[in-house]
């Protein structure tokens, strides 16, 4: 019972770990996409913002003006990816794989320059994001051993939860929302409403690189300390992966990322525990993703306007 | 009247241009890049040039093409059914592992036998993961970006797994797969290399390659296949009432584009490395065959030239370090191309604009002709 306990607490921890940056990203692919505008550039832009984070964070001794700095380090190739798809009609599939170019290649290249190597310099134990509740509870006694895993979290984990209660607010709650909503189901019928649809892409777009940037610097600045080129592999796709998962809603994709993070946090168990193969049990989250998605979730739908550039013919 | 053609109107209707300036456009801003961190343009762009123009750079140059070119061409493929191939990275690497396990497995089989024999079991697992996604869209209607996504990290760890298999896994220490058996390499002869001391991993894969390219363009342009292809990927709507399966022809796409994929895995396999290391993380073959294809605007002798012209950059790039410029500027390079791609649809935009108001410009004049020519008229009568 003790031993279930722990690693119950285990699963949780690692849950709650993994599923931070995703959800951050997560959120931002949000946005872009219920607004009608296809963000495969994630990628690229929560590894603008891991970089950006830990370089700040370091030099200002701040994690929290790093972490702002993160996102706006995002929302910098969000504009980008805004200025070509929204402003000029771009493909947007193209212009997010240049993004998911341009965005590791440049900050890369910025850390050769800076530290003569790829990977930034580890920061100090009070330049990372704080965890909360440390020392709270007894961890002498199972119970408290068990809260303090699952409750002593980093800050940010803390703030995506909230994120996500404020997204689904403004989305389902707020003018703005339901605007951005009909953005991308029908732009030409928001138009003769008269609400500005190429104002309104360009700003979630933009959200979208900010939180994206967030991501990517919960990655650096609390689960590990540095910059490195391999900070970012994949998580961004994995996000998109959940808002798909979820239906194109935040709670929904919530409920993509923690699932995914549990899965994760069952394989570092398992992983520690029995004799079964690791790299087999690391398939877990992806192959319980899809077998998920096959038995209870079923087709998505995608906004229709999704991926169609609009443009006024005035 | 006959209309006099302006430039923009001229880069509209010639893709190729456009693509020329945005690789134009790729230098500028790599070039803009080297000035701001304090390093000498000339003296990157001149070792970038050096080090693919000599025999040996360039024969590097097509060893490294290879793969790019059949990636790219399996993304290229599924683009013109309308399906965002980006799971083109699992099926490389399930297509690379099964020819791996055919040349470790059957190795005493004579190299006539082997090569044709990887070749296809590479191109079978390829087309079973791209139609694994395939059926989960046409069955149960999942997405296909999602479940690409996941299949890539499930090769991804397969691989892995199998690459521990007693059986496959390196007799020595390396953490790899055995080697190939050599009769599975497609090496050219080791006289002949060093004859004309060109690369050492110089293969005749890329008539592979080339073949490959005939071969996509023919199945496109020339059948009834290609045909259905296109129209479900111009307009699925459109193509459903005119009777083409749409459910078939994503199915099918998708496991020839998988095919191309795994091929493209075995070319790597048996002309360069002769066996699989342990990942570490994703290769990035797949996002690669990506840039390729939309370089190559998704036309097969595009993506041709397309996956020479990245090769070219990719081994070029890797001896920028030798003048103390990132290789990373590849990156920026070939991402500022894409991006200029991905809005070269804004010349078709200032045509647009421009036929507009010399139209308007011209309805002006020939509305004040009118008016003269009624004043006239009215004149004379008067």
């Amino acid at each position: 019972m003790t031993n279930i306990i722990n690693n119950l607490g285990i699963i949780l921890y690692a849950t709650l770990i993994y599923m931070t940056p995703l959800m951050y990203a997560a959120l931002g692919s949000c946005f872009s996409e219920v607004s009608g505008v296809v963000n495969i550039g994630i990628e690229g832009m929560m590894t603008a913002g891991a970089f950006t984070g830990t370089v700040v964070a370091y030099f200002t001794g701040s994690p929290w003006i790093g972490f702002l700095c993160g996102g706006l380090a995002g929302m910098f190739f969000g504009a980008l990816h805004a200025i070509a798809t929204v402003k000029l009609g771009a493909d947007q599939t193209i212009a997010g794989t240049a993004i998911n170019m341009l965005g590791p290649g440049i900050v890369i290249m910025i850390a050769k320059v800076m530290f003569n190597s790829t990977d930034t310099i580890p920061l100090e134990p009070s330049m990372k994001i704080p965890r909360l509740f440390r020392g709270v509870f007894d961890t002498s006694t199972v119970f408290g051993r068990f809260m303090d895993n699952v409750f002593a979290n980093f800050a940010s984990t803390y703030l995506v939860f909230l994120a996500v209660i404020i997204v689904w607010f403004i989305f389902y709650k707020t003018r703005f929302g339901l605007r951005l909503r009909a953005c991308g189901e029908h732009p030409q019928a928001c138009e003769t409403l008269g609400i500005d649809v190429i104002k309104m892409r360009f700003l979630c777009v933009c959200i979208s690189g900010f939180l994206s940037g967030l991501g990517g610097a919960c990655v650096t600045m609390a689960i590990s300390t540095q910059f490195r080129p391999i900070s970012i592999v994949g998580q961004g796709f994995i996000a998109i992966a959940a808002v798909i998962f979820g239906k194109f809603r935040p709670h929904g994709a919530l409920l993509g990322c923690l699932l995914f993070g549990f899965c994760s946090g069952l394989k570092v168990v398992l992983g520690g525990s029995s004799g079964v193969n690791m790299q087999l049990l690391s398939m877990i989250p992806y192959a319980v993703t899809v077998i998920v998605l096959i038995l209870f979730v079923g087709k998505s739908h995608v906004p229709s306007a999704n991926g169609k550039p609009y443009l006024r013919t005035k | 009247m006959k209309e006099k053609k302006g430039v923009f109107s001229y880069i509209a209707d010639h893709r190729f241009l456009q693509i020329l300036i945005s690789i134009f456009m790729g230098f500028l801003v790599g070039a803009v890049f080297l000035i701001i961190m304090g390093l000498s343009v000339g003296e990157a762009y001149g070792r970038l040039l050096t080090s693919i123009t000599s025999l040996k750079g360039f024969s590097y140059v097509i060893v490294y093409s290879i793969s790019y070119i059949v990636v790219g061409l399996s993304v290229a493929f599924s683009f013109k059914t309308g399906v965002f191939n980006i799971g083109a990275e699992g099926q490389f690497v399930v297509g690379s592992m099964a020819a791996a396990c055919v040349g470790i497995l059957c190795g005493n089989l004579p190299g006539i036998v082997l090569i044709p024999l990887c070749f296809l079991a590479a191109m079978a697992a390829g087309a079973i993961w791209g139609s694994i996604v395939g059926f989960l869209k046409t069955r149960w209607g999942i997405n296909e970006v999602l479940s690409m996504i996941m299949f890539n990290w499930i090769a991804f760890y397969l691989s892995n797994f199998i690459a521990g298999i007693p059986a496959i896994h390196s007799d020595g220490s390396a953490e790899s797969t055995k080697n190939i058996a050599a009769s599975a390499r497609t090496l050219l002869p080791q006289g002949f290399i060093d004859r004309l001391n060109i690369a050492p991993t110089a293969n005749w894969g890329i008539l592979v390659a080339v073949a490959a390219t005939v071969l996509v363009w023919f199945i496109i342009e020339k059948t009834t296949l290609g045909y259905e292809l296109k129209a479900v990927g111009s307009n699925k709507n459109a193509a459903e009432y005119g009777g083409i399966g749409v459910n078939r022809s994503i199915l099918t796409s998708l496991a020839i584009s998988g095919a191309l994929a795994g091929l493209g895995g075995a070319l790597q396999l048996m002309g360069m490395g002769g066996r699989i290391s342990v990942f570490t993380s994703q290769e990035g073959f797949g996002f690669a065959g990506i840039v390729v294809a939309l370089i190559g605007c998704s036309n097969p002798f595009g993506v041709l030239v397309a996956g020479l012209f990245y090769g070219a950059l990719i081994y070029g790039g890797s001896k920028l370090n030798l003048v103390g410029v990132p290789t990373q500027l590849i990156n920026v390079i070939v991402g500022t191309v894409v991006f200029f791609i991905s809005i070269s649809i804004l010349f078709e935009r200032l045509n647009f604009t421009a036929v507009r108001h010399k139209t308007r410009k011209e309805q002006n004049i020939m509305q004040q002709e009118e008016i003269d020519k009624a004043n006239e008229k009215g004149g004379g009568k008067q």
